[in-house]
This record gives structure tokens, C-alpha cells and sequence, in this order.
């Protein structure tokens, strides 16, 4: 039979078959879910009453703070990075090469703890937890903005420097005023893309000691696990506070992305 | 034709024009050497024409004229310039050579009319409404004052080159470089850039062009040089050189470029 249908029908019938393994797969999965077990400890809204306002008005505040200021030094930190790789200085080109490979290599939890109990321990200071994750969370992200702004300067075509430097402009001028606002446009989706990973690596914060005014979203969520005896559905609301940062930043990055598509400017 | 120079200028007041004195230039990259001793003058307020098959290096001439190509041997003088000095101020020469280029290469995250006032502000230091004043000027010059406000890929490629003429002419320069300014154009927008180009010459601008438009070098040049495997093969009167050259090199290539059955392939 299959010989005689046209191309069309064919994947007409492909859609089928795959539209019925998604619906099969899904009833599978609900059926064979203990709900009673699920409803207990994930989905049990009862009990988590004593988590509001405070997840709302401290944890997701400070989840906000903690990225901001991240990103932030990130940011900066990043195009440094950038602008020392494409040095035609090769001391530059090495130790911002070492800084990237190292930063993008270790887990971001283990700079959390070196930035958290080692360097205090080093130096004898002690640092406010807010400046050990701007601090940790700036240079994770500084190592991944740098190569996208790499990416993003080396993107603007040679011509654009010829000719901001045959206007007489010196090679920093043209840099700042030429150069990077249009690397800045072309690597605008995957800085956002940077932030929304930020947002979520904020959430490490929970090695470091804090008091309940640094609580973040997800010590919220671990702390209610157990105070609240709602077993991890603290833990389900904190994510969902998470999307509420994290869903806006996607619209905005595809609205840029589709924005630049259109006028290609 | 220097007997033609005039102040004409309609907003800066006196011309300066800048001549250009080039001696035995060599330039290589790696073992291939693209100019092999080029020596080449032109008088303040003439107009020369570089003409030549593609990889002839006449572009590379150009760009080293305005140092965007290092030269490996020989002097540049532009101006009170020595361009080959290693301390020279580059910058503050390149504001008197005005440069401009076969892709535009016009900023495009800026309009027009910014595009022709950010080096003013940022370089010379006018203020915003002198820059603002003398870029509208510039734009009416090359015919699209009333296109100040737009972006570059809102225009059309002739448009744009013409921007990118107002855009080197905000700076007051005292010679001009053009890099093949028309080959990356519609054949339809050709003429109004060439006509720009035209009056340019005509108010007494020093001007280094390299062309594939024989009709345009022919009528609008005082001289142009034919290059050919990085030497400088004949030069002389516009008319002269394309007309009734003397070099086999020079007839054969005139032949190919004016035969219109020859498809021109730009470098």
C-alpha cells in the first residue's frame, strides 16, 4: 500500500505515526506517576504558605541584585578579556587565553567556595556575601562574555575600522565609537542568553553562609524543604520564580534577534 | 588643468589642496611582492587616474598612500607629511586625506548625517551644530541633503557612496583617495557618483583614483597611470594614455577593458 501513496500522503502519515508516539509516550508516563506520592511532595500547596511574601519580596529581590551585579562585572570584565585576546600584544593574548580556559573550565560552584572560604582565608578578610557572588559570578561570566564579544568584535567587518581610522580617528576611537556599539548589536541574543545562565548560577550561593536577609530564591526553596514538611514543593515554587526571570529575558533576546534579522543593521 | 583651481568651496572657506610625492614605493606580502619601486607625483589640485588589470596593486598603492597598507621600503610624502616617517602623527594626516572605499564601508548603526559628523565631533572637536551644519552641507554637495536622516542600508548602493564622499569631505580633506568607488554599484547609479567625483575635480580637490571608468579617467583625469605586476608601465595626459598608448601591456589592456563584449571581472 505504501507504494501507492503519493509523497504527500506519505508524510502526511509520518505526522501521524509520530503525533501518536508523543500522545502514547505521555499517557504512559502520567499512568505509571504515583500521583498520591507526587501530590504529597511536590505538589502540596497547602503547606507552603509560610514561604510568602518573604520568596517573593527578599528571595526573588536578591536573585535580581546577585545576577545584576554579576553580570555587571561580567560585563566589563568580559570585554576586557575580548579586547586583550584580540591584542596584537601576545602577553595580553595569554593571560586572557589562560583566564577564559580556566573560569570556563572549573564547575562555578568551586569558585563560589574559593571566592567564599578561600580567599578569606588566604588574605584574612572577610568579605560581604554579596561582593564573594558578585565577585564569583562576574569572573565565571566574565571567561563566557569574552569569547562572545571575541565572536561578536571579529564579526564587524574590516572595512568599518579602515574606515573610522581614515577619518583620522585613533585605533581606541574607533574601537569605542565604531566597532564595539556594532559587535554589541550582533552579540546582543547571546548575552541574553549569558544572563538567563547567570540568573540560575546565582543560585550557588546556598554553599556560602547567609542570613535570612541574603536568602535567594533557591535557599528559599531548600530552606522550606525542610521547615515546612511540604517535602519539595518550596523547591517547585522557587523554580517557578526562576521562569518568571528567565521566560521575559528569552522573549526579549528573540525580539532582539528578530529585530536585527529584519533591518540587518 | 591647475589653472582651474579656484576657492570654491562652498563652506570652508580657502582651499588647501595637498600634492603627493612618492618614491621608489615596494611593498610585499610575504615573498610576493605586489609594488615593485613605484615612484608617482601629483601636483596639488590635479586629478590622477590609476588604471590596470586586477592584482596590477594599484589599490594597494592607494591604501598605502593613507597608510592603511605599511609599506616595506621607499617614502611617502602627503602634504607636510613624510608618511613613511615611523614617527609620524598618522592620525592627524589621515585627517587631511580623505579615503574612500569600493564597499562603502559607511558606519551603519549610524544615519547619514551622522555618519558624517562623528568623526567631526569626535576627531576635529566641532561642536554637534557645527558638524551637524557643515555635514548638511556636504550632503547637499553629493545631492542627498534630503536623505540626512536616513540609515545606510535604507539607501541604495550610489547613495551610499555618495554618503561616504560627504562623509570623507565633513573632514576638509586636502587630497582624496578613491578605491575603485564604482565597481560595487549598480550600473544605473554609476553616473551620479561619477558626477560627483566630476565637481570635486573641478573645484580644485587633489584626487587619486583608481578607476575601471576609462570614460570617466579620460574626460576628468589630468594624468593617468597604467599599472601592471606592481610597476608603473605608462603615464601621461588622460587622452594620450587612453587614446593612443605607446606600451603593449597599456593597448592590450585598454583593448580588453573597451571591448564591450569584455566581461570586466573587479578584483
Amino acid at each position: 500500500m505504501a507504494m501507492t501513496m503519493t509523497a504527500r500522503q506519505r508524510a502526511r502519515v509520518s505526522l501521524y505515526v509520530q503525533a501518536g508516539i508523543f500522545v502514547v509516550a505521555t499517557a504512559a508516563l502520567i499512568l505509571a506517576t504515583d500521583w498520591r506520592a507526587v501530590g504529597n511532595s511536590v505538589f502540596n500547596f497547602g503547606k507552603i504558605g509560610p514561604l510568602f511574601p518573604d520568596i517573593f519580596i527578599s528571595g526573588l529581590k536578591n536573585t535580581l541584585i546577585y545576577t545584576f551585579l554579576g553580570f555587571i562585572l561580567g560585563l566589563s570584565g568580559g570585554l576586557l578579556l575580548a579586547l586583550m585576546k584580540l591584542s596584537s600584544f601576545p602577553l595580553y593574548r595569554w593571560i586572557a587565553t589562560g583566564y577564559i580556559e580556566f573560569f570556563r573550565g572549573i564547575p562555578a560552584l568551586l569558585v563560589f567556595i574559593a571566592f567564599g572560604y578561600g580567599v578569606p582565608l588566604a588574605f584574612g578578610v572577610s568579605w560581604n556575601v554579596t561582593v564573594v557572588v558578585m565577585v564569583s559570578l562576574g569572573m565565571v561570566a566574565a571567561a563566557y562574555i569574552a569569547e562572545t564579544l571575541r565572536a561578536g568584535l571579529q564579526a564587524v567587518p574590516r572595512g568599518q575600522m579602515e574606515a573610522a581610522r581614515s577619518l583620522g580617528m585613533p585605533q581606541w576611537r574607533a574601537m569605542v565609537t565604531i566597532v564595539i556599539p556594532q559587535a554589541f548589536k550582533i552579540v546582543l541574543p547571546p548575552l541574553t542568553n549569558e544572563v538567563i545562565l547567570l540568573t540560575k548560577d546565582s543560585s550557588l550561593i546556598y554553599v556560602l553562609g547567609l542570613t535570612a536577609s541574603q536568602y535567594d530564591l533557591t535557599k528559599f526553596g531548600r530552606d522550606g524543604i525542610s521547615s515546612l514538611g511540604a517535602g519539595l514543593t518550596p523547591l517547585l515554587v522557587a523554580g517557578a520564580f526562576y521562569l518568571v526571570i528567565t521566560i521575559p529575558l528569552s522573549l526579549l533576546a528573540r525580539k532582539f534577534e528578530s529585530r536585527s534579522a529584519r533591518t540587518k543593521r | 588643468m591647475n589653472d582651474v583651481v579656484t576657492n570654491s568651496r562652498n563652506h570652508t572657506g580657502s582651499l588647501n589642496a595637498a600634492g603627493v610625492s612618492i618614491q621608489n614605493l615596494r611593498k610585499s606580502y610575504g615573498t610576493n611582492e605586489v609594488l615593485k619601486g613605484i615612484s608617482l607625483n601629483v601636483s596639488p589640485g590635479e586629478v590622477v587616474c590609476l588604471i590596470g588589470p586586477s592584482g596590477s596593486g594599484k589599490s594597494t598603492l592607494l591604501r598605502c598612500v593613507n597608510l592603511l597598507e605599511q609599506p616595506n621600503e621607499g617614502t611617502i610624502h602627503v602634504g607636510g607629511f613624510d608618511a613613511t616617517d615611523p614617527d609620524v602623527d598618522i592620525d592627524r594626516m589621515r585627517r587631511k586625506v580623505g579615503m574612500v572605499f569600493q564597499q562603502f564601508n559607511l558606519f551603519p548603526h549610524l544615519s547619514a548625517l551622522r555618519n558624517c559628523t562623528v568623526a567631526q565631533t569626535k576627531v576635529l572637536k566641532r561642536s554637534q551644530s557645527e558638524a551637524d551644519k557643515v555635514a548638511h552641507a556636504n550632503l547637499e554637495r553629493v545631492g542627498l541633503g534630503h536623505l540626512a536622516d536616513r540609515y545606510p542600508d535604507q539607501l541604495s548602493g550610489g547613495q551610499q557612496q555618495r554618503v561616504a564622499i560627504a562623509r570623507a569631505l565633513s573632514m576638509d580633506p586636502e587630497l582624496m583617495l578613491f578605491d575603485e568607488p564604482t565597481s560595487a554599484l549598480d550600473p544605473e547609479t554609476v553616473g551620479d557618483v561619477l558626477s560627483v567625483m566630476r565637481n570635486l575635480a573641478k573645484e580644485g580637490m587633489t584626487m587619486l583614483v583608481v578607476t575601471h571608468e576609462m570614460g570617466f579617467a579620460r574626460e576628468v583625469a589630468d594624468r593617468v597611470v597604467f599599472m601592471d605586476g606592481g610597476v608603473v608601465v605608462e603615464e601621461g595626459v588622460a587622452e594620450q594614455v587612453i587614446s593612443a598608448p605607446t606600451q603593449g601591456r597599456t593597448k592590450e589592456f585598454l583593448k580588453r577593458v573597451l571591448d564591450p563584449t569584455h566581461i570586466e571581472i573587479s578584483e
